[in-house]
């Protein structure tokens, strides 16, 4: 009885965990493929402005010129072409910024889980600071005082989030150091440095790798909101979230340069989030 | 043994408020961007462009600007915005009430809706429904309120055209308020086409602000009402004839609400800082939005004394939660 029932949920449990991989696979696939094959792919110029194709509608509605399917903005700029193009920004900050947001983070919330005394408190203390700011704010301040681009937009993803990483990290190293394979590790002769990295480290991976994920679909959406607020880089290179901020403006005549953006990014976020509960699930030892 | 854990917390209350000041004062002073060249007209003088400097304090070193802008700080006064040209502290504090409005209406929402779907999910527990709600709320949980901002913005402006999707209230309406709670005061004063009109405009930027929260509540809530519902008492009061939804809301929501209290305490914080792109996002006339602006214009005093509130805001109410928090948990309190 307590077999069938305990085995039961376990089972499609499994079901759904693969098709929770796959989908957000799928996506980003698409997302991925799209950007790296953007000039093979895009059907027009994402710069290419004709002012006589200004706000056509999407291939669904009338009125439509063959060839752009999802419309054209206020400049005549071809939607698809410029979403195309923008799959590259969104990837190149998303995995550029996540990983080193998930470095600087991560290091420091060992060292503060792990060595604990003094290091711990001034962490801790630098993270309660950081965590005072609103991070959208911080955000627009630290692109506006490093000057827009890029570089800039990494860069101050990395300066924010890295709260996120080191506070997790921390409490979890902090649980981690007071097991008894810690222990035997020393006793064994192992260095801290050495214990931390082959003993404590591969036990805190998955949430790193959860939080990695996670990371990637807000560094995504920071990128957009800079865009939006124009601070992200030059307003002409398509981004998805410069397209956006022209779709609200232009809410009223051409909704659909908000909309297919959007959905890209809402598929986007959705996707690396669900991908990093499904890793966090599969590389847990304890869930296994 | 409880006051000390109070003090302990108010010093690095303090210390954390000073740091976040020396990181304002740093970032803003380490911006490229003359705010003063800004200022001042074509064919300004040297003579010109010193005074504007001694009139703002530039001219002088930056460990010195830090002593005196802080000191002033600590007297209320803020300095004098530079694209605005009024006080720092009157044109925050003006602006406060909109955002605390818009918050706290978030809350209600975040609250109230993830409340209900916890009682449904706890409610049809092990069925269809549960599932559901799982699936709903865990979508929510992931999708950040810009992009729920974006979606109504859709839905109500283009789709369905029936809430505004800018400003915070009708500007035609004639507003002679002391205070700028529109709701709270036009609700003493029976001005009830303020409080509607407000109220219409705040809706979408409210919901986008609460549905991420409404989601982690629905979680939490569902969770503990679950392992609440399999207790003794819970049972006791089956037996007694009560139907599953009153032993729900009569027994097992009181004794499951700890946790949630303690988490939207937090998350509270979070909500508010989103609401600088929300308000930005619906044009809402809000702290945020006046934020965004001063940082284009390069508005140095303005953005110091928004920051700083913004931080001060974050810091009482992380305060607050901790002291209640070990207030009223036993277990913590005799600790």
């Amino acid at each position: 009885m307590a077999d069938t029932t305990l085995s039961a949920p376990r089972a499609r449990r499994s079901g759904k965990l693969n098709l929770r991989l796959w989908l957000p696979l799928l996506w980003l696939g698409i997302v991925a493929a799209a950007a790296i094959l953007a000039p093979l792919v895009a059907p027009h110029d994402p710069l290419e402005q004709d002012l006589m194709l200004e706000r056509l509608p999407p291939f669904f509605i009338a009125g439509t010129e063959p060839g752009y399917w999802l419309g054209t903005d206020s400049l005549g700029r071809d939607v698809l072409s410029r979403m195309i193009y923008g799959a590259r920004i969104a990837l190149f900050v998303s995995l550029i910024a996540a990983t080193v947001t998930c470095l600087f983070g991560s290091v420091l919330g060992l060292v503060a889980g792990y060595f604990g005394g003094w290091w711990d408190r001034v962490i801790s203390r630098l993270v309660d600071i950081w965590m005072a700011f609103p991070p959208v704010l911080f955000a627009v301040l630290l692109v506006a005082v490093m000057g827009t681009g890029l570089g800039s937009v990494i860069a101050a993803i990395a300066l924010i989030d890295w709260t996120r990483f080191a506070r997790v990290i921390r409490a979890e190293t902090m649980v981690q150091s007071r097991m008894d394979y810690v222990d035997s590790s020393r006793i064994g002769g192992a260095r801290r440095v050495a214990t931390l990295a082959s003993e404590i480290l591969p036990n805190v991976m998955p949430s790193i790798i959860a939080l990695l994920m996670l990371e990637m679909g807000i560094a995504v959406i920071v990128e957009a909101i800079l865009s939006f607020v124009n601070l992200s880089i030059s307003s002409d290179d398509p981004t998805w979230g410069s397209m956006i901020a022209e779709g609200r403006n232009a809410i009223h005549f051409a909704w659909w340069v908000l909309l297919f953006p959007l959905i890209a990014l809402f598929l986007t976020v959705l996707s690396f989030s669900t991908l990093g509960e499904g890793l966090k699930q599969r590389f847990d030892p304890v869930l296994q | 043994m409880l006051l000390k854990t109070v003090l302990i917390r108010l010093i690095t209350t303090a210390v954390t408020l000073f740091g976040v000041a020396v990181v304002v004062f740093t970032l803003v002073r380490v911006a490229p961007g003359n705010p003063i060249a800004m200022m001042l007209p074509p064919g300004a003088t040297e003579a010109d462009i010193e005074n504007l400097k001694a009139l703002y304090g530039f001219d002088k070193s930056l460990p010195q600007q830090f002593v005196i802008w802080l000191g002033g700080v600590l007297q209320g006064d803020f300095g004098t915005s530079i694209t605005l040209r009024q006080p720092v502290d009157q044109l925050v504090l003006g602006r406060l009430p909109a955002t605390l409005e818009l918050s706290l209406m978030a809350l209600l929402i975040a609250v109230a809706l993830g409340g209900i779907a916890a009682v449904i999910g706890a409610r049809k527990r092990g069925s269809g429904t549960e599932v559901g709600v799982d699936l709903v709320s865990g979508a929510v949980l992931s999708i950040p309120d810009f992009l729920w901002g974006l979606v109504f913005v859709l839905i109500f402006g283009v789709l369905w055209p029936v809430l505004s999707i800018s400003g915070r209230v009708d500007p035609r309406l004639d507003i002679d308020f002391t205070t700028n709670f529109y709701v709270f005061e036009g609700l003493l004063r029976g001005r009830f086409d303020v409080v509607g009109s407000t109220l219409a405009h705040m809706l979408m930027p409210a919901m986008s602000l609460a549905l991420p929260l409404a989601a982690m509540i629905a979680q939490l809530l569902k969770q503990n009402l679950k392992e609440v519902l399999v207790q003794d008492y819970t049972t006791l009061a089956r037996v007694r004839g009560f139907g599953e939804t009153a032993v729900i809301l009569r027994e097992a929501l009181r004794n499951a609400a700890l946790p949630t209290l303690t988490l939207v305490g937090v998350q509270f914080t979070f909500l508010i800082g989103g609401t600088v792109i929300v308000e930005r996002l619906f044009a809402y006339e809000g702290l945020g939005n006046m934020a965004i602006d001063a940082v284009i214009n390069r508005d140095l005093p303005l953005i110091q004394g928004i920051v700083l509130l913004f931080a001060a805001l974050f810091i009482v109410i992380n305060l607050i939660v901790d002291l209640s928090y070990t207030l009223l948990n036993p277990r913590l309190r005799h600790g």
